[in-house]
């Protein structure tokens, strides 16, 4: 029997306590342990960012860090960017401006964007495109994704949105 | 796609690390930012009977700077890197570089130890310290030594790194404040590894000549390779146009680049005369700009 180690982590606001094997990664915890299944997981070697998730409010690969190393770490997955039943703006603009097709890139690119909006509320559409350059999307040929991204920005700054899951992270 | 099984270690304090690396002799392995080894567990490529995990020595993440040097802890993330006024201010060679190395995702997480020792030659990282003329402090059970990149870059993937040492700290002097410089790359998708990149650093007299220069490129064999016939054919003169050209025709004749699926050797060797006379010229436009 392989050894285990404890991992205590708070995902998405909920405490989650767990003993894994040393080679589990984090991308396997959050989908089969903590069945989380939003995150997805594409090509397992940081190169598609599909898995992209949160640390400590930073975008990090899910599929290139172990589930052992989040120890006493914060998660944020897509599953908690929407505040209960109301999306939030990012996830509302994807929808709006047909940013998704058939989805699997779409936790990432949230991710991704709630990240970069996060650190630069303004960005230029250089600065989108290179926030998502790490993500490889194969429907939509990005351009409905970095308007998404250019609308929630403005609709954020016109709320000043400064409540919600971004700044619990 | 999964990593076969490992011990899995998470020591705070370097020493620990060390003993801990001492203990499992070959069969173990330095964990840091995770970028390139944890693709390589993935795949099996890499198969440690044991991972040391450094993320929790957080001693060893710093960027200070001393009588003209810098000193940078091994563990310092690239994003840390990135944002840092200072390396902005005393060493923007390394500002500008950095932007090229992966994915916002990848710099959030990888080290600069962690670049330098897994040596990939058309990586960021090795180039731009090849280039100042960095060192690396390596620590080992028997005590401290400081390897300069020649050494230090030994082949492909391969470095002076005993399995017993750890890279604890890079030191790059800060280059006096009117040199120029550019990076130039030439990647698939941004933040790919490259097909072709060069470093220059340009360094005038008070007759605008070329006092010293540094060009390094990665991608075009086992290890950074600095172009020492351009340097020399540089110094002590005007930096014109035809200089730079024949500077990068000598740099294309000095690479040794092999073909694959990204480009064939000769488009590699191509490029390298393209790119080092373009970044001769962005060096020198700065250079000039910081005469003034």
């Amino acid at each position: 029997m392989a050894k285990r180690y404890p991992v205590r982590v708070k995902v998405n606001g909920v405490e989650y306590e767990r003993s894994v094997e040393g080679r589990r990664l984090l991308s396997d915890f959050l989908r089969e342990d903590l069945e989380l299944t939003g995150t997805h997981v594409g090509c397992e070697h940081g190169a598609c960012g599909a898995c992209t998730a949160l640390l400590n409010g930073q975008s990090i690969l899910s599929c290139l860090a172990l589930a052992v190393q989040v120890d006493g770490a914060e998660i944020l997955t897509v599953e908690g960017v929407a505040d209960e039943a109301k999306l939030h703006p990012i996830q509302e603009a994807f929808w709006e401006n047909h940013a998704l097709q058939c989805g699997f890139c779409t936790p990432g690119m949230i991710l991704s964007a709630l990240a970069l909006l996060k650190e630069n509320p303004r960005p230029t559409e250089e600065e989108i495109r290179v926030g998502i350059s790490g993500h490889i999307c194969r429907c939509t040929g990005y351009v409905n994704i970095v308007k998404a991204i250019q609308t929630a920005a403005e609709k954020m700054a016109e709320t000043s949105q400064t409540k919600g899951t971004v700044q619990n992270v | 796609m999964k990593p076969a099984p490992f011990d899995y270690f998470a020591p705070t304090e370097l020493q620990e690390a060390l003993m801990l690396l001492e203990r499992h002799e070959d069969e173990a392995k330095i964990l840091a930012g995770g970028q390139s080894l944890l693709p390589l567990l993935n795949m099996r490529l890499a198969r440690p009977k044991a991972i040391i995990d450094i993320n929790r020595i957080t001693s060893l993440s710093y960027i200070h700077k001393d009588n003209g040097s810098l000193r940078i802890g091994g563990l310092t993330r690239h994003r840390m890197i990135e944002n840092s006024a200072v390396i902005q201010e005393q060493c923007p060679l390394m500002t500008e570089a950095i932007q090229w190395v992966g994915h916002i995702e990848v710099r959030n997480r990888g080290t600069i130890g962690g670049s330098l020792v897994h040596a990939d030659p058309a990586a960021e990282l090795p180039t731009v310290v090849t280039a100042l003329g960095g060192e690396m402090k390596l620590v080992g059970p028997r005590g401290d030594r400081t390897v300069r990149p020649e050494e230090f870059f030994v082949s492909f993937l391969t470095t002076a790194l005993d399995s017993s040492e750890i890279l604890a700290e890079v030191r790059l002097p800060i280059w006096p404040r009117p040199t120029g410089y550019s990076f130039q790359e030439i990647s698939r998708r941004h933040g790919d590894f490259a097909v072709v990149a060069v470093a220059v650093l340009l360094l005038l007299n008070d007759k605008r000549e070329c006092e010293n220069s540094s060009i390094v490129l990665a991608g075009v064999g086992p290890t950074p390779l600095k172009a020492k016939r351009s340097e020399g054919l540089l110094t002590g003169k005007k930096v014109t146009r035809e200089l730079m050209e024949k500077a990068g025709g000598l740099a294309a004749e000095d690479s040794d680049p092999s073909s694959d699926v990204h480009g064939s050797a000769d488009y590699r060797r191509e490029m390298v005369k393209v790119m080092t006379r373009r970044a001769l010229e962005e060096a020198l436009a700065k250079a000039m700009q910081n005469a003034k």
